[in-house]
């Protein structure tokens, strides 16, 4: 057993707030141990990533901090402002959630960077120079050299992630803590991210924290793993044992709870049920198009390019079914499913409800069609008007399109949707700040429901929720479903949530479809390489398998969507090297009945 | 960075050029105006105007000859004084603005930042408190309040501040000796020195509460540093964009400031030119401030893509 | 829970479980009142405003009646005073340089510049918020060339217009309403405008047409009660900047005319006998600067109590 370098014991975080006291963490005590990854698992609320901030210092003017917290031997807690300056950057190192502002704007990557040298290890700039271009390299970031003189806001997230641990490595620290590193960032990048941890670790024998709120990363990557629940640690232990034989109840319902991607009907959970046979076509899509003129270029001569949101996906849509799309950003999903409901407007193609193309229709008629197209948003908070009680928010379909009904029956109708989605009807007078995340979902699936439409959209609507509240809140739109008897298009970057509810899947990339199927089709028999990559990069929280997974991993970020050369990312064979040359189309062949898979060059 | 700059430039021109084309109209529209047919003047004034107008031309053509006369500086004869122009009148009393008018900016930002930056740090202390009441004092109190005010306790009664007895005088410009532009120049600073200390508190709270300086935390950089490097840069953007109407405030203090401590700037040229109703140097008055505005934002718009490369690319 | 039993009792029954929701006007309401400084403010603002109702009948002097017998004399109160007003009479503010009584000038000074305040700003309101939810609302080409056009008049000393306005057409209370208006609505407008905008994108207003609501009633029930706080707040700060402009011009002499009188005459009048007869700058300024500290306590209080975040 190596030598613990981090040791914690009796750790409480408590702040001060205007309503009371808030209790953060409770009585921590763990260690870290040399070169080992130790996985803190835990949902919102959990104290997980106070746990650290308080540890090394970082917390916030509200926040007091007692106990004990050792860096080999040495106790952190009340050290001088000094001591602590001198250990936080070059022995124990923290990266934080979200790349997109953890990097300073007016400052190029390469200070950056070279801060951290030039501060703890008075290192000459020109040596300085030296080593930021080697640990940039160690963190794959290309033209390295060309890209410690670039800002910030010139890089992508995924980019800027690797930015942010190349500051955190350059000293060659004992500790990194990173507190969801990952979580903001697609699910290929972060293969990449994770990849590039461990790497690190081989070689610069660091010990890894790594706090995430997902298991399937915890497996991936962790030797140990503690489980965190309300500011407690309420089970530690090695990672086989906290997979396998978790003893904590709140630890197995958390495994229950998190979807896997290659098992849907994992535990006992409600998944989309049998083929749809015989139904009629609701919907059909044609080629559908959105474009939006991005101008670029110089002031006098600006040119105006056509970014191309969606460009030429056609799908159609039975009675009952559900179509799961998935893509990660940028491929066009949101778009998609905005411009089927007629929320924005299309370019070209066609979409044809119950045989009506939707183009043609006048206004009045449009709105009397939205009462069979509805849509569940990714935000609970901000897609329900803060000045409006809920039971106001969820009668508005309802009396947009039955001006006729009284009052007492729309509160009728209303109290029995909120009892349907496990809302207590008494707190129809309630605010939606006055709810959870989870509650104010189902508010929103009330909204969506109360017309019995016909066709539901679902766009990210799980993805702000924590796991165990998103699987409550997932059940509840398949049961819903099948009761209603309605069509779905569920979009989700979540591949493992989109296995368990959809009957067939379409994979997005830049606007087009690379592959479509039936679920089981999809997720066991993928041909595309996109679509590939894909699976292979999202963690299963099993560590056996995530250790014997090969990895097949898409090296570099998404390319930009305006460069004409980045839909033969797949198809290099046809690429002419021109970014405003008009390409080769890569066309969408049926390789199986049912199985769609867009042209690409042999893997 | 070069179309930027560009695109700035181009776009304080159609500015400029809205604001000369107003004034003319303007002043041809006024009653009892240089252009109002029934008014009585003394022959010399009616002939320098009428020889400076071109009234006997059609309208559009003594539009063009404005420009071309505003190209070369020429505002036309003062309306009321029979021997000076416009141009003239403005050339003597701008170097006494220009002098109180920077000294006042200029301390006000270093001040204002300082106090604002200041209480930011001490946030919710005595000296954030302190600091911010200060503040509303200044901004609410009128400069032609402070300034007899001021006046009264330096000027007349003279303060005895350890054991020296400090006296100002009470106006008069004076070559602009030191003693006599103390008062004017805090006068004018102190409404800025507020709103500018108010600006920077809050945009430096925020910047402090970011991820990037919690990031520069988390690397062990010692608080000056974290402040010096980090967050300062930051937390001036918006004050950039405040000087603009920094300035104008500055100008419009002026006013009030020149007419009490009897300074012969632009200002008292202005308040009596109206008071007069000499409409061709209030006119010219109006162009030259209103270019020094624009010319002020410009250099602002400059600055802030200075501070702030994410702005360059546009 | 839904009751087994029909008819009206069981509604009775749901409506008394039902329970009442926190609305965040409540919310910001209850806010505003634990804002100590706020409620001095609003209590000091009423009484002021109460004094300048009632200014007939809180003096025997009438506002304009000069007295040759006590030119410039103080109250009987005032320190080191050579100068006492012992008429008989009651000048509790003591006189000015025509003898008339200071108290009663300073209440009808308070008439005219919070009346200034008041109806410039709402001229401002009006213009500011039709301006600027035209433009949030339409979007796109329109909005940007009125807030083009908003950000060219922004970069004018716009007082210097107004002055200008003054002079050409002879001072009257009507054109001091309209000129000082026109000069605050620019602030307005923006602020408006950017909140329509940034509620426009909000999802729930995507919600609203997903269901089917017409635009108007969108605006109606969506946009209009989310952008009314921050307006309210400016509104209140806008007032004091108003009647700081009107004083502002009243010193330079161009603002309210004889016989009527408003504070900033009052404060210019006794910038010019500082010396001799201080108190004739003191009691306006004093007020003046009561009132416009109590708007921008106030004003401050609300902001906070409608979008409270970490001060």
């Amino acid at each position: 057993m190596s030598t613990p370098i981090f040791q914690v014991r009796d750790f409480n975080v408590r702040f001060h707030t205007p309503d009371g006291e808030v209790h953060a963490v409770k009585n921590a005590n763990f260690d870290v141990h040399e070169g080992e990854t130790l996985g803190v698992v835990g949902e919102s609320g959990s104290g997980k990533s106070q746990l650290f901030l308080g540890a090394i210092g970082l917390i916030a003017g509200n926040g007091t901090v007692t106990g004990s917290v050792k860096y080999r031997g040495e106790e952190l807690i009340g050290a001088t402002q000094n001591r602590l300056n001198a250990l936080r950057g070059s022995k124990i190192t923290m990266i934080f959630q979200d790349p997109l502002t953890s990097l300073t704007p007016h400052m190029t990557i390469g200070t950056q960077v070279m801060e951290a040298l030039r501060i703890h290890q008075r290192v000459p700039p020109a040596e300085a120079e030296r080593r930021s271009i080697e640990i940039l390299e160690l963190v794959r970031i290309p033209e390295a050299r060309r890209r410690m003189r670039q800002y910030p806001h010139e890089l992508s997230g995924g980019m800027r992630q690797r930015v942010m641990i190349a500051m955190a490595t350059v000293c060659g620290p004992d500790l990194l803590i990173a507190d969801e590193p990952t979580t903001a960032l697609d699910v290929t990048v972060q293969a990449q991210i994770l990849d590039i941890m461990r790497d690190l670790q081989k070689e610069l024998k660091t010990a890894i924290v790594m706090v995430s709120h997902d298991m399937g990363v915890i497996a991936g990557i962790a030797h140990r793993v503690q489980v965190m629940r309300n500011g407690e640690i309420v089970e530690s232990g090695d990672v086989d044992k906290i997979f396998y034989e978790p003893q904590h109840a709140y630890t197995k319902a958390l495994l229950n709870a998190m979807p896997r991607i290659d098992d849907p009907r994992h535990a006992g959970h409600l998944a989309a049920s049998e083929a749809i046979v015989k139904a009629e076509t609701l919907l059909t899509v044609n080629d559908l198009q959105v474009r939006f003129p991005i101008r670029t270029g110089g002031v006098l001569f600006p040119q105006v390019k056509d970014l191309r949101a969606v460009d030429g996906v056609s799908f159609s849509l039975l009675q009952g079914e559900t179509l799961g799309v998935v893509g990660e950003s940028g491929c066009g999903k949101s778009t998609l499913a905005r411009a089927v409901l007629k929320l924005v407007p299309k370019s070209d193609g066609a979409v044809v409800w119950l045989g009506r193309d939707m183009g043609t229709l006048s206004d009045p008629d449009l709105r009397r069609l939205r009462k069979d197209l509805q849509i569940v948003f990714q935000d609970p908070l901000a897609s329900l008007d803060p000045r409006m009680t809920i039971g106001h928010s969820i009668s508005e379909p309802l009396k947009a399109q039955q001006p006729h009904l009284t009052r007492a029956q729309v509160r009728e109708q209303v109290r029995d949707m909120m009892a349907r989605v496990g809302l207590e009807p008494g707190w129809i007078n309630r605010y939606p700040h006055e709810f959870s995340g989870g509650q104010n979902q189902r508010v929103g699936i009330a909204r969506a429901m109360i017309v019995r439409p016909r066709l539901v959209v679902c766009d990210e609507a799980v993805s702000a929720l924590d796991v165990s509240i998103q699987s409550q809140i997932v059940g509840l739109i398949l049961k819903l479903q099948q009761e209603f008897g309605m069509a779905m298009i569920f979009i989700s970057h979540d591949l493992s949530v989109v296995r368990q509810v959809s009957h067939r899947v379409m994979v997005l990339y830049l606007g087009r479809v690379v592959e479509m199927a039936d679920r089981d089709t999809i997720y066991r028999d993928a041909r595309h390489p996109y679509t590939r990559a894909l699976i292979r990069a999202v963690p299963v929280p099993d560590p056996k398998l995530e250790r014997a997974k090969a990895r097949l991993i898409l090296t570099g970020d998404l390319p930009s969507p305006l460069d004409s050369r980045a839909q033969l990312t797949f198809m290099k064979s046809r690429m002419i090297d021109d970014p405003d040359a008009v390409q080769y189309r890569p066309r969408l062949l049926e390789v199986a009945p049912g199985h769609l898979v867009a042209e690409h060059d042999p893997v | 960075m070069l179309s930027y700059a560009i695109r700035r430039i181009l776009g304080a021109v159609p500015t400029l050029f809205i604001i000369v084309t107003l004034t003319f109209f303007m002043m041809r529209l006024a009653p009892g105006g240089p252009f109002d047919s029934a008014r009585r003047l003394p022959p010399e004034i009616e002939h320098n105007i009428k020889a400076a107008y071109n009234l006997d031309k059609p309208v559009y053509q003594q539009y063009l000859i404005y420009l071309d006369d505003l190209a070369h500086f020429d505002l036309g004869p003062s309306f009321k004084n029979k021997d000076f122009s416009v141009s003239q009148l403005i050339a003597t009393g701008l170097p006494v603005s220009a002098e109180i008018g920077i000294s006042a900016m200029i301390i006000a930002i270093l001040l204002g930042t300082g106090l604002g930056t200041l209480a930011a740090l001490k946030q919710n202390k005595a000296s954030d408190y302190g600091v911010m009441s200060l503040a509303m004092a200044g901004i609410t109190i009128p400069t032609f309040v402070t300034a007899p005010v001021l006046t009264l306790i330096f000027g007349v009664y003279g303060l005895n501040l350890f054991g020296y007895e400090i006296t100002l005088p009470v106006g008069g410009w004076n070559g602009g000796a030191f003693h006599n532009i103390i008062l004017p120049v805090t006068v004018l600073a102190l409404p800025q020195i507020a709103i500018i200390s108010r600006l920077v508190r809050g945009s430096m709270i925020e910047v402090l509460h970011s991820n990037y300086v919690r990031t520069a935390r988390a690397k062990g950089l010692p608080n000056h540093l974290v402040v010096w490097r980090h967050a300062l840069r930051a937390a001036l953007l918006p004050l950039v964009s405040y000087l603009g109407p920094a300035v104008a405030g500055v100008l419009t203090g002026s006013l009030v400031v020149e007419q009490i401590f009897g300074l012969p700037g632009i200002g008292r040229y202005f308040v009596q030119g109206a008071l007069n109703r000499d409409y061709t140097l209030v006119m010219g008055v109006v162009i030259a401030y209103a270019t020094l505005v624009i010319v002020m934002n410009l250099v602002a718009d400059l600055l802030y893509a200075v501070l702030d490369p994410r702005v360059r690319f546009d | 829970m839904v009751t087994p039993f029909s008819g009206g009792k069981a509604e009775l029954i749901e409506q008394a479980q039902e329970v009442q929701g926190r609305s965040l006007w409540v919310d910001a309401r209850r806010r505003l009142f634990r804002n100590k400084a706020a409620m001095a403010s609003i209590v000091l603002l009423g009484a002021i405003a109460l004094m300048a109702i009632l200014a007939p009948l809180l003096s025997a002097y009438s506002f304009d009646a000069q007295d040759y017998n006590v030119v410039s004399c103080s109250p009987d109160w005032w320190p080191d005073s050579t100068v006492i007003c012992n008429a008989g009479g009651t000048h509790w503010f003591g006189t000015d340089y025509l003898g008339r009584d200071l108290f009663v000038r300073v209440l009808y000074g308070a008439r005219v510049s919070l009346t200034v305040g008041l109806v410039a700003t709402l001229v401002s309101l009006l213009i500011g918020v039709a301006y600027g939810a035209v433009a949030g609302f339409l979007g796109g080409r329109i909005d940007e060339f009125m807030m083009r056009f908003v950000d060219v008049l922004y970069s004018l000393p716009f007082i210097f217009f107004v002055i200008i306005l003054m002079v050409i057409f002879h001072r009257s209370l009507f054109l001091l309403f309209i000129a000082i208006g026109a000069v605050e609505w620019l602030t307005m407008a923006r602020i408006v405008r950017g909140q329509t905008l940034s509620i426009k994108q909000k999802e729930f207003i995507e919600a609203a047409r997903a269901a089917g609501v017409g635009t108007f009633s969108i605006i109606r029930r969506h946009v209009i009660p989310n952008v009314v706080g921050p307006v309210i707040v400016y509104v209140t700060l806008t007032i004091p900047s108003v009647i700081l402009a009107e004083s502002f011009l009243s010193f330079l002499g161009l603002g309210v005319q004889e016989p009527l009188t408003s504070w900033g005459v009052l404060i210019s009048d006794g910038a010019n006998q500082l010396e001799t007869a201080p108190w004739m700058l003191v009691f306006p300024a004093v007020f003046m600067a009561i009132t416009l500290f109590c708007f921008n306590f106030i004003g401050d209080g609300l902001r906070d109590a409608l979008d409270p975040k970490d001060r």
